[in-house]
């Protein structure tokens, strides 16, 4: 019934979009309704039309869920100029089946693509060749609530022993030490990225996501060993199975828990919850390993040319003029996130962001995410693992098996 | 051109009897064949396929079945199905009691009835949420009863002990509602000639219920039966609102599953998810070609 259901919304959906294009009609597909990703997009769309006067932009934007399920109607049945996707393995089976144009020619030529997206330029490649423009990407790392850290004399911390003391702390305080919601179970995905990255570094994460070491490897159960250590020292909020990472914030605002391993996004969550400035804080995760290269996880959101597009011409004029530095700046000033491009001005006047660009500029990798950078089927596998260990990490034996054996199949 | 049109519209004419319900089925079964019978030979035929629904169909064969039978989520999954059906049949009992309880005459009746048949009025949809809240263990009405009691409260939703009982409890609240509707119907058409028969042999209370009113709701009963294994068997609105499948897929059930597998966003896997759709329609085959045997020897009576 739901499967019909979704078709169905599917195929309204695209066919609302099916806007009739005419030369100088630019279809894009945009998938952030909230107030401030849609009016940066309105505003660089209105910047666009400005430049070119002779192009008409019809923006047609969709809820991010619905978009999901939708591009894969529109993608091959009536496909829009540009749509918005996710580098990564998100992308490869709309390159691998041949539904995004290679814009590999436009990264090139572009005197501004091709040198100032030197760090992002990886991810949205497959085979060699470029596959869309990304406008916007995020930090990720622990907020805590600052507050409560002065109250209890605790100090930022920098090295895993620091964290795990800063638990201890906060534990004696009455305060869970972490919230979290794996309801949706990406969030747990995060929390095992960064323990894999600060244990094993940038390598391991790119191999295990690739298929290339297994969850039984001796590298992998070390990230669990710490995994476990941070269950128990510093335990997270009960009944996280249930919620989602917006229901997390709950105790987070609260003060019953006191960190949050997040991305960038969370902060105008948590100060729609209540919470200022001063009270939220930001810190990388911590080093374990020591000496190993810092690692970072910066997911990118970015715009496709489908290979259906009927205006293909004004749609690489569109890649590249949101990819110059001023467009990227202003737009990632009003969505509070950062800009791909290394020669756009940051919004000096948000410490989160100067923290994130430091963070991410200073990386020695970037990650995806470990649901972008692994295919789809392992990601929701994986995930279930990592959930199902917070929960009951006396069956990891278990769980690395059966991950092993979704691995084999999955890369066969 | 009269020399072919008229010996057509005789034969139309002699046969007018047998043709007329044929065209008045037309339309229906025009479209029962499109949007049900195809698609079932159709997913049968996709099942054999690995597919993402975009690039090419590779011929897997049997694979599908073989992995599906390798799988422990397909087990959790049927596992949780014959839960279901077991426990969501207690909507009939239930059912019955509350019809029976609301079948008398007094002030006011009608609107008891109504607020009684309200939760099936709901769509799925805001009773798993609704019952997501009651659940939650820090600000839902379950924990606050623990907390009143001194314990502190578990997890329904978050527990894998609990978390499928939890989702068929929310799920019997509206189709208790719905079998109460059903033998409340069949209530009316009780003949008070047998029970004021029954009562002059000197039945009263249960033995009335059991061999004078029983016998006679057996429609009611066995249409309530009929839609409460149908509506266990693709229960999935609840299980999407409440867990999605989880804790780590200890709530899946097959529907949901074949969902996951086939059209959410970690899936894509056509032929994975055709092939347990192939599965589930088997196991419902078992019980509608049960109900049409019942079905059809009423009939013959």
């Amino acid at each position: 019934m739901m499967t019909f259901k979704t078709t169905m919304t599917g195929l309204c959906a695209s066919a609302l979009m099916a806007g009739a294009a005419g030369a100088g009609d630019l279809v894009i597909n945009f998938d952030d309704p909230g107030p401030a990703p849609k009016a940066a997009f309105e505003a660089a769309v209105a910047a666009f039309e400005a430049a070119n006067p002779d192009v008409n932009v019809t923006a047609n934007i969709n809820d991010r869920e619905a978009h999901k399920t939708a591009i894969r109607n529109f993608l091959s049945a009536d496909a829009p100029d540009i749509t918005a996707w996710y580098p990564g393995n998100r992308m490869a089976p709309f390159v691998d089946a041949g539904l995004f144009e290679d814009i590999s020619d436009l990264w090139a030529s572009d005197p501004n693509l091709s040198t100032s997206f030197e760090a992002i330029k990886p991810t949205m490649s497959r085979d060699g060749k470029q596959w869309g423009v990304p406008y916007s990407y995020y930090q990720w790392g622990v907020y805590f609530r600052a507050d409560i850290f002065a109250d209890n004399g605790i100090e930022k911390p920098a090295t895993w022993d620091e964290m795990l003391g800063a638990c201890d702390t906060l534990k004696a305080a009455g305060v869970t030490p972490f919230t979290i919601g794996t309801k949706y179970l990406w969030t747990a995905a995060g929390v095992f990225d960064y323990l894999n990255l600060r244990t094993n570094g940038y390598e391991v994460h790119n191999a295990l996501t690739a298929g290339e070491i297994a969850y039984t490897d001796d590298r992998i159960r070390a990230t669990f060993a710490n995994w476990n250590t941070m269950l128990e020292r510093c335990s997270f909020v009960d009944n996280h199975a249930t919620m989602s990472w917006q229901d997390a914030l709950a105790p987070f605002a609260q003060g019953e828990a006191g960190m949050y391993v997040m991305g960038n996004f969370a902060v105008a969550a948590m100060k729609d919850a209540g919470l200022t400035d001063d009270q939220i804080g930001f810190f990388q995760f911590p080093e374990i390993t020591p000496g190993l290269p810092r690692a970072e996880e910066a997911p990118a959101d970015a715009l496709f040319i489908p290979s259906g597009a009927k205006n293909k011409e004004d749609a690489r004029k569109f890649l590249a003029f949101i990819a110059q530095p001023d467009i990227q700046g202003a737009w990632n000033k009003e969505i509070g996130q950062l800009p791909p491009n290394s020669k756009a001005e940051i919004n000096l006047d948000d410490k989160f962001i100067v923290q994130g660009f430091e963070t991410v500029s200073t990386a020695s990798g970037l990650a995806q995410f470990y649901d972008r950078d692994a295919p789809a089927e392992m990601a929701k596998g994986g995930m279930e693992g990592f959930q199902e260990f917070m929960l009951k990490p006396e069956r990891l034996d278990a769980i690395l098996n059966r991950l092993d054996k979704i691995q084999e199949r999955v890369y066969k | 051109m009269p020399d072919t049109a008229l010996p057509n519209r005789s034969w139309l004419r002699a046969n007018r009897q047998r043709v007329a319900p044929w065209v008045f089925l037309a339309p229906a079964i025009l479209f029962f064949a499109i949007y049900v019978i195809a698609p079932i030979f159709q997913s049968m035929w996709f099942s054999f396929y690995a597919w993402d629904g975009l690039g090419e169909k590779e011929w897997v064969g049997m694979a599908n079945y073989v992995e599906l039978f390798d799988d422990d989520r397909f087990y959790t999954s049927l596992k949780n199905n014959i839960i279901w059906l077991v426990l969501y049949l207690l909507a009939v009992p239930a059912g019955l009691m509350v019809a029976l309880f609301l079948n008398q005459n007094i002030a006011g009746m009608r609107f008891y009835k109504s607020m009684f048949f309200f939760p099936f009025v709901f769509s799925q949809v805001v009773v798993g949420l609704i019952f997501t809240w009651f659940y939650n263990p820090s600000f839902g009405i379950v924990g606050k009863v623990w907390e009143f009691f001194g314990a502190s409260a578990p997890s329904i939703l978050g527990d894998e002990r609990f978390v499928t009982y939890g989702i068929i409890f929310a799920g019997l609240w509206p189709q208790i509602a719905y079998c109460m509707i059903l033998y409340l119907t069949g209530l009316n058409n009780v003949s008070s000639d047998q029970i004021e028969a029954g009562r002059l042999d000197g039945a009263r209370g249960f033995r009335m219920l059991r061999h004078v009113i029983l016998p006679q709701l057996w429609p009611a009963t066995f249409l309530a039966i009929v839609v409460t294994v149908i509506g266990a068997l693709r229960s999935f609105d609840m299980i999407a609102i409440m867990t999605q499948g989880g804790p780590y897929g200890t709530s899946n059930v097959l529907s949901y599953f074949m969902f996951e597998q086939a059209l959410s966003e970690y899936g894509f896997r056509m032929g994975y998810g055709s092939a347990i759709a192939v599965i589930l329609f088997f196991i419902m085959l078992i019980f509608i070609s049960y109900f049409l045997w019942v079905m059809y020897q009423d009939e013959k009576r």
